[in-house]
């Protein structure tokens, strides 16, 4: 069985998810309002001859010729190559200006860069990774999209601490896991040859740490957003199901302007000695595959801090 | 480069009075280096505060941390000082050099399309000799792209290696 037929019993398009995953993906990008306007982004992409198309995503922009990278309005900062799934999660969190937000698997910082601009760059924005050369990837992307209020540290997220920022909770906090990636397919197809269910056992382990110091340091009635781009129901509803049990909080319903399928509750595989059950209101997240929206694949999910 | 070792982050002092590491800059200084260079007003950085880590890279950051502080990153850099002429960053230039209105130069498209390959060029100009604030049209307006030094007729392109694009 190849990786993707894991999943065929996941979808309900078998031929169109197989095909979607095969080709590649079109490359999208995000206008940085911390340096500009999406009107002001627009005009110099006109000038500059680059074709454009709107996105579901307010702010997105499909270009249906070219990659990000070799022009004025990117240079400038105005633009991120993002890709619209990728733009989710922050979305999903929804932080305000002013606010203590944590990005906890933050590099190379598409994510963190745009939770600055969707806070103004105002309030405290702390970015973490546990690898110092995508920090370094990290802190070049903020510095080209002019983020001024992100903090960065190198550590474990599981053990991240609250010491340098006086100690106090997040009113958010963005999870956006590190993952087997099959849903980065349509960018990256060596990831299919790399992945063993070792490594989505492993991973899941690193996922749920990660997700439960993250509610531990958000405030009650805070919200955090658990992401990956794996379809591996062990990544993602079996580790939501885990920090529900094991930490305070609830899972929220939430409305995304892309096609989506709810989580699923029950989960059969080859690798699994019986199949595993999930608490139902993992119904809440949302499972997004490539033939739905001409995307890549994702995860996401949506809770609220109760204690 | 010390600045990549160290990971902690002193405030700058308000003042020369409350100085405790003789050759840190403080905050009055670069204020005043940014308005006398730039002509950008004082206001435009008061939410900002400036942080040094290692001996002489400024780092701007909107908000309030305990100073020292030891982590990875804290804002952007924004300046290099210790040294005879202080040396703003393209990204502080880009972020807010729009504020300037003194020692910026603007370029024609051929020309800034040079610059950011990292070209030098002749061209006149009226200003001081130094660090300038370089612009171009984009999008309707001038926009700054980043440093340039003026010497002796000559606009040399400070845009780090990194940062340089054909176009």
């Amino acid at each position: 069985m190849t990786v993707l037929e894991r999943y065929e019993p996941l979808v309900d398009d078998v031929a169109a998810f197989h095909e979607a995953c095969e080709r590649s993906l079109p490359a999208a990008v995000r206008v940085n309002t911390i340096k500009t306007t999406v009107d002001r982004a627009k005009t110099a992409l006109e000038d500059a001859g680059i074709a454009f198309e709107g996105s579901p995503l307010p702010g997105l922009f499909r270009l249906p010729d070219d990659q990000p990278g070799a022009n004025w309005p990117y240079v400038h900062g105005w633009l991120h190559g993002q890709e619209e799934v990728s733009a989710l999660p922050a979305t999903v969190l929804g932080p305000q200006p002013g606010e203590r937000v944590w990005d906890a698997c933050a590099a190379p910082g598409s994510k963190t860069t745009q939770l600055g601009a969707l806070m103004e760059d105002t309030g405290l924005l702390v970015g973490t990774d546990n690898n110092m050369g995508r920090v370094s990837a990290l802190r070049s992307n903020a510095e080209r999209l002019g983020v001024t209020s992100l903090a960065l540290t190198v550590e474990d997220s599981r053990n991240h601490s609250l010491k340098p920022f006086d100690g106090e909770l997040y009113d958010r906090a963005l999870v956006d896991a590190p993952c087997s990636c099959e849903g980065t397919v349509r960018k990256n197809p060596d990831v299919l040859a790399e992945w063993s269910y070792d490594q989505v056992a492993g991973t899941a382990g690193v996922q749920k740490g990660i997700l439960g110091r993250a509610v531990q340091a958000t405030r009650e009635g805070g919200t955090v957003v658990y992401s990956t781009c794996t379809f591996a129901p062990e990544e993602n509803e079996a580790v939501l199901d885990f920090v529900l049990e094991a930490e305070s909080c609830r899972l929220v319903p939430f409305e995304i302007p892309l096609d989506a399928t709810p989580g699923i509750t029950e989960w059969a595989a080859d690798e699994l000695d019986e199949p595993m059950v999930f608490d139902p209101s993992v119904e809440h997240a949302k499972r997004i595959y490539p033939h739905h929206n001409d995307t890549g694949g994702f995860f996401c999910a949506k809770l609220e801090v109760t204690g | 480069m010390s600045d990549d070792v160290s990971t902690r982050f002193d405030r700058l002092p308000e003042t020369a009075a409350e100085r405790t590491v003789e050759e840190r800059a403080t905050r009055a200084e670069v204020l005043e280096w940014f308005e006398e260079r730039f002509g950008i007003e004082p206001a435009v950085f008061e939410s900002y505060t400036f942080w040094e880590r290692g001996a002489g890279k400024i780092w701007i950051y909107h908000g309030e941390l305990d100073s020292p502080v030891d982590i990875e990153g804290l804002g952007m850099t924004a300046l290099r000082t210790r040294q005879e002429h202080w040396k703003p960053t393209l990204e502080a230039v880009q972020r807010f050099g729009h504020h300037a209105n003194r020692n910026r130069i603007h370029l024609t498209e051929e020309r800034a399309k040079r610059f950011m390959a990292g070209d030098d060029q002749e061209i006149e100009f009226e200003g001081d000799w130094g660090y300038l604030i370089v612009t171009h049209d984009l999008a309707g307006e001038p926009e700054p792209i980043g440093v340039g030094l003026y010497t002796y007729g000559e606009l040399r392109s400070m845009v780090p290696k990194g940062r340089r694009r054909e176009l």
